[in-house]
C-alpha cells in the first residue's frame, strides 16, 4: 500500500503519457482522449514534443475535467511511463497518492519507485514479443495495448475505443480495412491482461455524462485556416516553421475541399510556399496592394525576418494578415514549446515609429472568428493585422464551441474608389483623410485609364502620394496614421470583463491561451478566500475600458507567458499607467501556463497583503 | 525632381498608336537621375515599346526595389500604378501582385545591387516559379546612390572609382536566368535602343518569366580606367571630376552595330564596352547552347547581347497553380465563402 492515500476522483484528473518520439504513440494517445470525449466527458490534451522526428522524449497530457477546465492544471495523477530516458523525472512528477503505469518486462529495483504512489506494472514488451513477430508491429501495438489496459483501469467504455479504431483505420491499407481487426485485438489483449491481473478500476475513474454538448474538437491552426477561407483570403504565401506550418497545411486542405470551382476544377486561391519569410510577406503585400485578401503564417523568427516589409505595409498602408503562432524565443529558443513572447516585437514591428493591430484569440473558435475578422480589419484599416496564436492553441486539439458564420455577412473591403466614382469626378488623394478617421481611399491597380493611379512607396509623400522630404507633410502623414490607429480601437474586439461576486480592490488582466487556465485558477483563488475581477484583453490597441479597469482597482495582476511582461509594458506605455499598479505574473518555461501556477502566484500575493504586524510599535 | 510633372500639352501632329495614344501618354515625371544615365535610355525604350504595342497604360503594374534603377518607374507610364518596394524584394511583391490579378502586365524594374546582391534569392525564385512578367535589370556593376561601391555583377579584377580592386567573382544574371528556367532571356545595352526596344516588346508579349539584363553604364561612378564596364583600363588617370562636365547634356548615348561584329564603343566620357552581336545562326531555343555560347565569349571579355533564349510553349505560375481565369481580386463573398451549411458539416466532422 502506498504511504499516501490513493487519489480517488471521477472525471477530474490528469493522465500523462511519456513516450519516445516517432514510436507511433501519438495516434494511440489521441484515441484515448477522443474516447473520453465520446463518453461525454470534456478533455483537453496537450502534446509536449521535441524539435525532432525520432528518438527524443515526448509527452501527451490529457486533462479530464467534467467542469470543462480546459487549461493545463499542473501535476500528474496517472503517469503512463513508456520512456526509460525520462522515467525518473516522470515518476517525480506524479502527485502524492497518484498512479504509475509502466512496462514491467524488465524488473526494476524498488529504489526506482516512490512509496507514496500506486505502481502498476504490465509486461508490455513481453506481451508484444509473444504476440507479434514483426518489430514494427511490436512497437505500434504496444501503444494500443496500454490503451487497452487503461480502459480497464479507468473503467472506460471499451466499445467507444473500438468504434474510434474503426473510424480511424477505415479505408486505410489500400481500402481493405485490414488494420482495424489487429488494432481491436491489441486493445483486447491489454484490457484482458488488466482485468485478470490488476486491481481494476483504480481510484481515477471515468463515468459517462453529457458535458461535451455540441462542442467540436479542433486545433487552433486548423480553425484559423478555416477562418481565412471564410474571410475570403485568396493568396497565402508562407515558409515552413514550427508551430505555424500546420496552419498553411490546413488552409491548403480546406481550400482543396471548399474553394475549387466544381465545373472547371480550377482553384479560387493561390498558395505559394516561398523561399523564406521575407518573400512570403512580400507576396502578401504585393497581393494586398493589388486588392486580394492575403496572409502569411509564421512564428517569432519569421516575424524578425519580416520586419522591414511590415514597416513598408504600415507606412505605405497596405492590407496584410500575419498569423504569428508563437513559440519560445529568443533566437531559435525552444521551437516546439509555447510562449506569448512576440507581443512587443509585433506591436512595434519594424524600424521608425510603427504600431500595429494585434488580435489575441483564446481558443480555436475565437481563432476562426478573429481570422475571418482580420481580413475585414486589414482592408478597412489598410495595414498589417497580426493574429497572435501560440503553440498551445495552434497545435493542440481543444474543445471549442462550434464554428459559426452569418450567411448575410458581407466582407468589408474598406475604402476602395471605383472606376465609376473616379469617372464621376470624385477627388482622389491616396493619403487624403476625407472622413477624419485617418483612413484614406485607395484604388486597385488597373482601375481607370487616366484617373486614380498613384505611386506606392516606403518613402515620405504628401496627401496625393507625391514624393516629398518636407517636414510638414511628413508630420501630417504620421499624425494621420495615429488617428487611424485610434480608429482601430473601436473596430477591434473589446476586452471581456468578469467581476468577482463581491467587490474587490484587485484585478487581473490576461489574454490568449492563458484564458482556459485562468478559468480554473479563479476558482482556486476564490477557494483560498480571495476575490479578483478579471479582464481578458482581446486586441491591441487597447480599448479605453482597459484604462478604467486598471484605474478601478488598487492593483492589477497581468498574467502572461513571457519573461518580460510584454503586454504589461504595452499597457504602461500606451495607457500611461503607473507601472506599480500592474503586478507581473510571468510563466515562461515553455510549457503551457497552469491553473495552479496562476492561483499560487496571485494567491500568495494576496495572502501577503493580509499579514498584520505581530506587534505594533508605539 | 521626381514630383515635377512634365507639361501636358504636345504637338497635335504627334503620331498616335492604334488606341489613339501618343508617345507622351506613356511618359511619367521628369527623371532625377544624372544627365546621360543609361537608365534614362531604358526608360525611353520602355515607353517606346509600350507605345508600339498599344498597351492601355493603366493596365500595367510597374514594381521595383530600391536604387537608381528602381526609381525609374516614376519616369514612365504615369497612368499606371507603381510600387517602389524594399531593397531586393521586387520579385516577391510582383509575384503577390500577379497572383491577385493575372490580367495586368507586370513590369519589374531592378538593378544589379537589387537583384544580384541583396535580392539574389528572390531573383532566383521568381524566375523558377515562372511568374508572368518582364523582369528588367538595369545593370551598371556599381552602387550609384551610395556612391560607387562594387555590386555583385562587377567583374573580378575591375577597379572601383575610389581605386579598390574587386577580388570577388562576378554573377552573370543572364547565365543564372537560363539555369533557373526563365522562359525568355535577353541581354541588351542601354545605348542601343534599336536592339532594346524590340527585346522589351517581345518580352511583354511573352507569357511566362521574361528576363532582360540591360548593361547600363553609370556615368557618375563606373566610367573610369580599370572598370571592366569601361574596358579602358589602359587609361592612366581618373577623370571623374572632369566627367561631371559631360553630364550637362541630356542626350542619351547611343550606338549602332551590324550583326556578327564585335564593336568597341567609346562613350562620351571615354569608357568602353565590347559588344558582340549574335551570329545569324544562333539557336534561340537551346538553353544549354546559350549558356555555353555566353561563357565562351565571356572568357574573351566580350558581352553577349540580344535575345538569347525563348521557350516555345511557355507556361506561367497561374497555369502551374490551376487558378481560375478571373482575377482572384475580383471574386466576391459568394464565390469565396462556403457559408454556414458547409460549416455545419465541418463541425459535425469534428465531434
Amino acid at each position: 500500500m502506498p504511504t499516501a492515500t490513493p487519489i480517488s476522483r471521477v472525471n477530474d484528473f490528469v493522465v500523462r503519457f511519456a513516450n519516445v518520439n516517432g514510436s507511433g504513440s501519438a495516434s494511440a494517445n489521441e484515441m484515448f482522449a477522443r474516447a473520453i470525449l465520446r463518453m461525454g466527458v470534456p478533455v483537453s490534451p496537450r502534446n509536449i514534443f521535441p524539435s525532432n522526428i525520432q528518438g527524443l522524449p515526448t509527452w501527451y497530457e490529457v486533462r479530464v475535467s467534467e467542469q470543462s477546465h480546459l487549461g493545463a492544471r499542473g501535476g500528474t495523477d496517472l503517469m503512463v511511463a513508456m520512456n526509460p530516458q525520462t522515467f525518473d523525472k516522470d515518476i517525480a512528477g506524479i502527485e502524492p497518492g497518484g498512479y504509475l503505469l509502466y512496462d514491467s518486462t524488465k524488473p526494476l529495483p524498488a529504489s526506482k519507485f516512490r512509496a507514496d504512489i500506486t505502481v502498476i506494472g504490465v509486461p508490455l514488451t513481453a506481451i508484444c514479443n509473444r504476440e507479434y513477430s514483426d518489430p514494427r508491429q511490436r512497437q505500434l501495438f504496444k501503444n494500443i495495448i496500454y490503451v487497452g489496459v487503461l480502459t480497464a483501469l479507468l473503467d472506460m467504455d471499451v466499445k467507444l475505443v473500438e468504434q474510434l479504431i474503426g473510424e480511424q483505420y477505415k479505408g486505410k491499407d489500400k481500402g481493405k480495412d485490414k488494420l482495424i481487426e489487429p488494432n481491436i485485438k491489441a486493445l483486447q489483449i491489454g484490457r484482458d491482461y488488466a482485468t485478470l491481473n490488476l486491481d481494476c478500476p483504480i481510484g481515477l475513474r471515468l463515468k459517462k455524462t453529457d458535458k461535451v454538448g455540441n462542442r467540436i474538437f479542433i486545433e487552433g491552426n486548423s480553425a484559423a485556416a478555416l477562418g481565412a477561407v471564410y474571410g475570403g483570403a485568396t493568396v497565402c504565401a508562407w515558409y515552413p516553421i514550427t508551430p505555424s506550418s500546420s496552419l498553411a497545411d490546413a488552409f491548403t486542405r480546406h481550400c482543396a475541399k471548399l474553394r475549387v470551382d466544381p465545373e472547371t476544377k480550377q482553384a479560387k486561391y493561390a498558395i505559394i510556399q516561398a523561399e523564406d519569410e521575407l518573400a512570403s510577406i512580400g507576396m502578401v503585400i504585393g497581393a494586398g496592394w493589388n486588392g486580394a485578401r492575403a496572409f502569411t503564417a509564421t512564428s517569432g523568427p519569421g516575424i524578425s525576418l519580416m520586419q522591414e516589409f511590415i514597416g513598408l505595409a504600415y507606412f505605405a498602408e497596405i492590407p496584410a494578415v500575419i498569423f504569428d503562432v508563437q513559440r519560445a524565443g529568443p533566437s531559435t529558443g525552444m521551437p516546439t514549446r509555447t510562449q506569448q513572447c512576440d507581443v512587443i516585437s509585433c506591436a512595434y514591428a519594424s524600424h521608425g515609429d510603427t504600431k500595429h493591430v494585434l488580435l489575441f484569440p483564446e481558443d480555436p473558435a475565437e481563432a476562426f472568428d478573429f481570422s475571418a475578422l482580420s481580413f475585414d480589419l486589414a482592408d478597412r484599416l489598410q495595414t498589417p493585422i497580426f493574429v497572435m496564436l501560440d503553440l498551445d492553441i495552434g497545435m493542440n486539439h481543444r474543445l471549442s464551441r462550434p464554428l459559426a458564420w452569418d450567411d448575410a455577412r458581407q466582407y468589408d473591403r474598406g475604402k476602395v474608389m471605383t472606376t465609376e466614382q473616379l469617372e464621376a469626378g470624385k477627388e482622389f488623394g491616396r493619403y487624403l483623410d476625407v472622413d477624419g478617421d485617418g483612413i484614406a481611399y485607395r484604388t486597385y491597380p488597373g482601375t481607370h485609364p487616366t484617373k486614380g493611379s498613384f505611386f506606392t512607396r516606403g518613402t515620405s509623400r504628401d496627401r496625393y502620394a507625391k514624393y516629398t522630404e518636407e517636414g510638414a507633410p511628413y508630420v501630417d502623414n504620421m499624425q494621420r496614421l495615429i488617428r487611424k490607429f485610434d480608429t482601430a480601437k473601436d473596430l477591434i474586439p473589446r476586452p471581456l470583463q468578469a467581476n468577482a461576486e463581491k467587490p474587490t480592490k484587485y484585478g487581473v488582466i490576461y489574454y490568449g491561451s492563458t484564458a482556459p487556465a485562468m478559468d480554473e485558477a479563479i476558482a482556486m483563488i476564490e477557494a483560498r478566500g480571495h476575490a479578483v475581477d478579471r479582464m481578458r484583453v482581446r486586441a491591441f490597441p487597447f480599448h479605453s475600458s482597459v484604462n478604467s479597469f486598471v484605474a478601478g482597482h488598487d492593483f492589477t495582476f497581468v498574467v502572461e507567458q513571457n519573461r518580460d511582461a510584454q503586454l504589461r509594458s504595452l499597457v504602461v506605455n500606451e495607457c500611461g499607467i503607473d507601472p506599480v499598479r500592474l503586478v507581473p505574473i510571468n510563466h515562461y518555461d515553455g510549457t503551457p501556463i497552469t491553473a495552479r501556477f496562476i492561483a499560487k502566484a496571485i494567491g500568495d500575493h494576496l495572502d501577503a497583503l493580509k499579514i498584520k504586524p505581530l506587534k505594533v510599535v508605539s | 525632381m521626381t514630383y515635377l510633372a512634365k507639361p501636358k500639352f504636345h504637338h497635335p501632329d504627334l503620331p498616335k498608336n492604334s488606341l489613339g495614344f501618343t508617345h507622351r501618354d506613356y511618359e511619367g515625371t521628369v527623371s532625377t537621375l544624372c544627365a546621360g544615365c543609361g537608365h534614362d535610355s531604358i526608360t525611353a525604350s520602355i515607353i517606346q515599346a509600350c507605345f508600339e504595342l498599344a498597351i492601355d497604360p493603366h493596365r500595367v503594374a510597374k514594381i521595383s526595389g530600391i536604387g537608381c534603377s528602381s526609381k525609374t518607374p516614376t519616369y514612365f507610364l504615369g497612368n499606371s500604378h507603381g510600387f517602389n518596394s524594399v531593397h531586393g524584394r521586387m520579385p516577391s511583391v510582383l509575384t503577390g501582385a500577379n497572383l491577385a490579378n493575372r490580367d495586368l502586365i507586370y513590369l519589374g524594374v531592378s538593378g544589379d545591387g537589387d537583384s544580384a546582391s541583396i535580392g539574389f534569392g528572390q531573383f532566383a525564385h521568381c524566375l523558377r516559379r515562372g511568374v508572368n512578367m518582364v523582369y528588367i535589370v538595369e545593370n551598371n556593376g556599381v552602387y550609384g546612390l551610395t556612391k560607387g561601391q562594387f555590386s555583385a555583377t562587377a567583374d573580378r579584377g575591375s577597379k572601383s572609382k575610389r581605386g579598390f580592386i574587386n577580388t570577388d567573382n562576378s554573377i552573370d544574371l543572364v547565365a543564372m536566368a537560363l539555369q533557373l528556367g526563365a522562359s525568355f532571356v535577353a541581354r541588351s545595352f542601354s545605348g542601343d535602343k534599336q536592339q532594346l526596344v524590340p527585346i522589351i516588346t517581345a518580352a511583354i508579349a511573352h507569357k511566362g518569366a521574361a528576363f532582360i539584363d540591360v548593361i547600363s553604364p553609370c556615368v557618375a561612378f563606373n566610367n573610369h580606367a580599370g572598370s571592366t564596364k569601361s574596358f579602358d583600363f589602359v587609361r592612366e588617370h581618373n577623370e571623374a571630376v572632369n566627367r561631371l562636365d559631360y553630364m550637362s547634356s541630356r542626350m542619351p548615348i547611343e550606338v549602332k552595330y551590324e550583326p556578327g561584329t564585335v564593336e568597341v564603343v567609346e562613350q562620351h566620357d571615354g569608357s568602353k564596352l565590347t559588344l558582340r552581336k549574335l551570329a545569324a545562326d544562333y539557336e534561340l531555343h537551346d538553353r544549354r547552347a546559350a549558356l555555353g555560347f555566353l561563357q565562351h565569349h565571356a572568357a574573351k571579355g566580350q558581352i553577349v547581347t540580344g535575345l538569347l533564349y525563348v521557350e516555345h510553349e511557355s507556361e506561367d505560375l497561374h497555369a502551374h497553380l490551376h487558378t481560375i481565369e478571373r482575377p482572384l481580386n475580383a471574386l466576391s463573398e459568394k464565390e469565396l465563402c462556403p457559408g454556414q451549411a458547409a460549416l455545419d458539416k465541418i463541425n459535425a466532422s469534428l465531434r
